[in-house]
């Protein structure tokens, strides 16, 4: 059964399925797939993405490494849980797609940036500010990756602004050393595992 | 009185300062305390999930030791954002349904002195509250301003439904606690088939193409059910759907004008409160238009009995003034 993030001589003993199961917060049930296809026929966003989730997972089951941490699927899953409800083996569908990206992330098998650059920029506001912040989060993506969507956007930017939805500053928690120790260690923890 | 544990989480303090607002005004008319808890920190969202697990994890947990140091009395924790009702309720549920990530965060959380024993709170959305605590009898008798007329489409959007851990609603795709509520207020409510669908989430800065198709989905069909206004029950819906509907318009050479409110703002106004004090106003699609409708909405009038002239043989009836028919067309 699943566990989290096994020692790195078991992690070699298991075959990418397991891995992924076993990188999977809770009990995963990837492995009780029966490629029945409810997910990706009831997935919001499945156009758009290069692999349909019963694709990926038969992709995994493959074995096939590098296909699957490049597809873009789990990054275009917009984490509505329509298939994990409708699944009939239960397969806890949307944490799997989490465990793919981080496994890409870290592997560096995903070559576009705008989807993991943006997850990124949102942690390390929370890391430093211990909230979200979304001027700066904005701000700072929109420059890099949707600049020329930046005129047409600019009406909203000063609504949001004008109608003071959007702070300029952002609010730090009080006991962010707290926070910072306790991150710290969670990273400590997962690393040991990798 | 019922007090709760009170997590309002980011949005509130920014983006849907008119959620906060408004749920103020109507747990306060329903007598529900808020206790938040003190120095909480952000849920991460959809985002910390895909970085690193362990820590996405812990920061969430972090919230819920806080909390628990903080029951009194009471060891339900109410969030009105849908993200950080999920991301609470997610990390309470594999916590116990995968011990080791339980001893893993707790191992994390003590670099900071706190603990959490998973199962030790019950996570719970404001609608749940609203609904199964406070009850629409409740809510019925606070009404004093019906919003007879105003067509409202309920909006739910994923994560309130799905992928409920605990089994708090009557469907995962079509839960009608919010359409019950909305009635319970007077408005008109429409039957809307996309209530659960998806807004598009964070696809907006990543992938635009994606969300605007989803949003067009949502507003073409509220347009069709002839939606006055939408009531969400999440911030990042909210957002969404006011913020990019003139890129998708623009995307898609459409022209929705879907105001999309929350659904305390409504109630506040069946309530009473002024528009105002509400946060309306606020929101970048206006909602002065839909507004309108319920400060013109005719009061109800009493069936009279039906003049015994109608059910003779049909007459011609005089013409509304103001109409003049152009014989020639007639003649034709």
């Amino acid at each position: 059964m699943s566990q989290l993030t096994p020692p790195v001589h078991e992690i070699e003993d298991l075959t990418l399925l397991e891995e992924v199961a076993a990188r999977t917060a809770g009990v995963s049930r990837l492995e009780m797939c029966i490629q029945c296809g409810t997910c990706g026929g009831s997935c919001p966003s499945a156009d758009d993405m290069d692999h349909t989730p019963r694709q990926l997972f038969a992709m995994l089951r493959a074995g096939m490494r590098e296909e699957s941490l490049k597809s873009n699927t789990p990054w275009i899953c917009v984490s509505c849980y329509h298939c994990v409800v409708r699944c009939p083996q239960n397969v806890h569908i949307t944490d799997v797609m989490y465990t793919i990206k981080g496994m890409a992330v870290s592997s560096s098998m995903y070559e576009s940036g705008t989807a993991s650059e943006f997850s990124q920029t949102f942690v390390d506001m929370i890391e430093n500010y211990g909230r979200s912040f979304e001027f700066g989060l904005a701000t700072r993506h929109y420059l890099k990756h949707f600049p020329l969507r930046l005129p047409g956007m600019a009406s909203m930017g000063i609504g949001l602004l004008t109608k003071q939805r959007m702070a300029i500053k952002p609010t730090r928690i009080k006991n962010m050393k707290q926070l910072t120790d306790i991150l710290d260690r969670a990273k400590e923890l997962g690393a040991t595992h990798e | 009185m019922s007090e709760y544990i009170f997590y309002p989480g980011c949005s509130l303090e920014s983006s849907a300062k008119s959620y906060h607002d408004s749920l103020n005004i109507v747990c306060e008319k329903v007598g529900i305390t808020l206790n938040e808890i003190d120095d909480w920190n952000c849920c991460g969202a959809t985002e910390y999930f895909g970085i690193n697990l362990t820590p996405a994890y812990a920061l969430i947990t972090r919230n819920l030791a806080l909390a628990a140091e903080k029951a009194n009395g009471t060891n339900t924790v109410v969030a009105p954002c849908s993200a950080c009702y999920l991301n609470l309720a997610k990390a309470d549920y594999y916590m116990r349904e995968q011990p080791k990530l339980g001893t893993q965060v707790n191992l994390a959380l003590e670099a900071g002195g706190l603990s959490y024993k998973p199962g030790s709170l019950e996570i719970r959305h404001l609608l749940d509250v609203l609904i199964y605590d406070i009850g629409l009898d409740t809510i019925k008798s606070n009404v004093v301003r019906p919003l007879t007329g105003l067509r409202v489409a309920p909006y739910l959007g994923c994560m309130v439904p799905r992928p409920d851990y605990e089994k708090r609603w009557s469907d995962h795709e079509h839960p009608v606690e919010l359409d019950l509520l909305l009635e319970a207020l007077g408005a008109e409510v429409i039957d809307f088939p996309l209530k659960t669908h998806c807004c598009g989430g964070h696809m907006p800065h990543i992938g635009p193409e994606t969300a605007y198709e989803m949003l067009h989905r949502l507003l073409t069909s509220a347009d069709e059910h002839k939606a006055d206004i939408m009531a969400t029950v999440c911030p990042m819906c909210q957002m969404n759907v006011d913020a990019y509907q003139g890129e998708t318009n623009q995307y898609f050479g459409t022209n929705h004008k879907m105001p999309i409110v929350f659904f305390t703002q409504l109630i506040g106004l069946a309530f009473g409160a002024t528009p105002k004090e509400l946060g309306f106003g606020s929101e970048l699609v206006s909602a002065k238009k839909a507004l309108a409708k319920i400060g013109t909405a005719p009061p109800k009038t009493k069936k009279t009995r039906k003049s015994k002239k109608k059910a003779g043989l049909p007459m011609p009836q005089p013409l509304p003034t103001g109409i003049r028919i152009n014989e020639e067309e007639v003649i034709r």
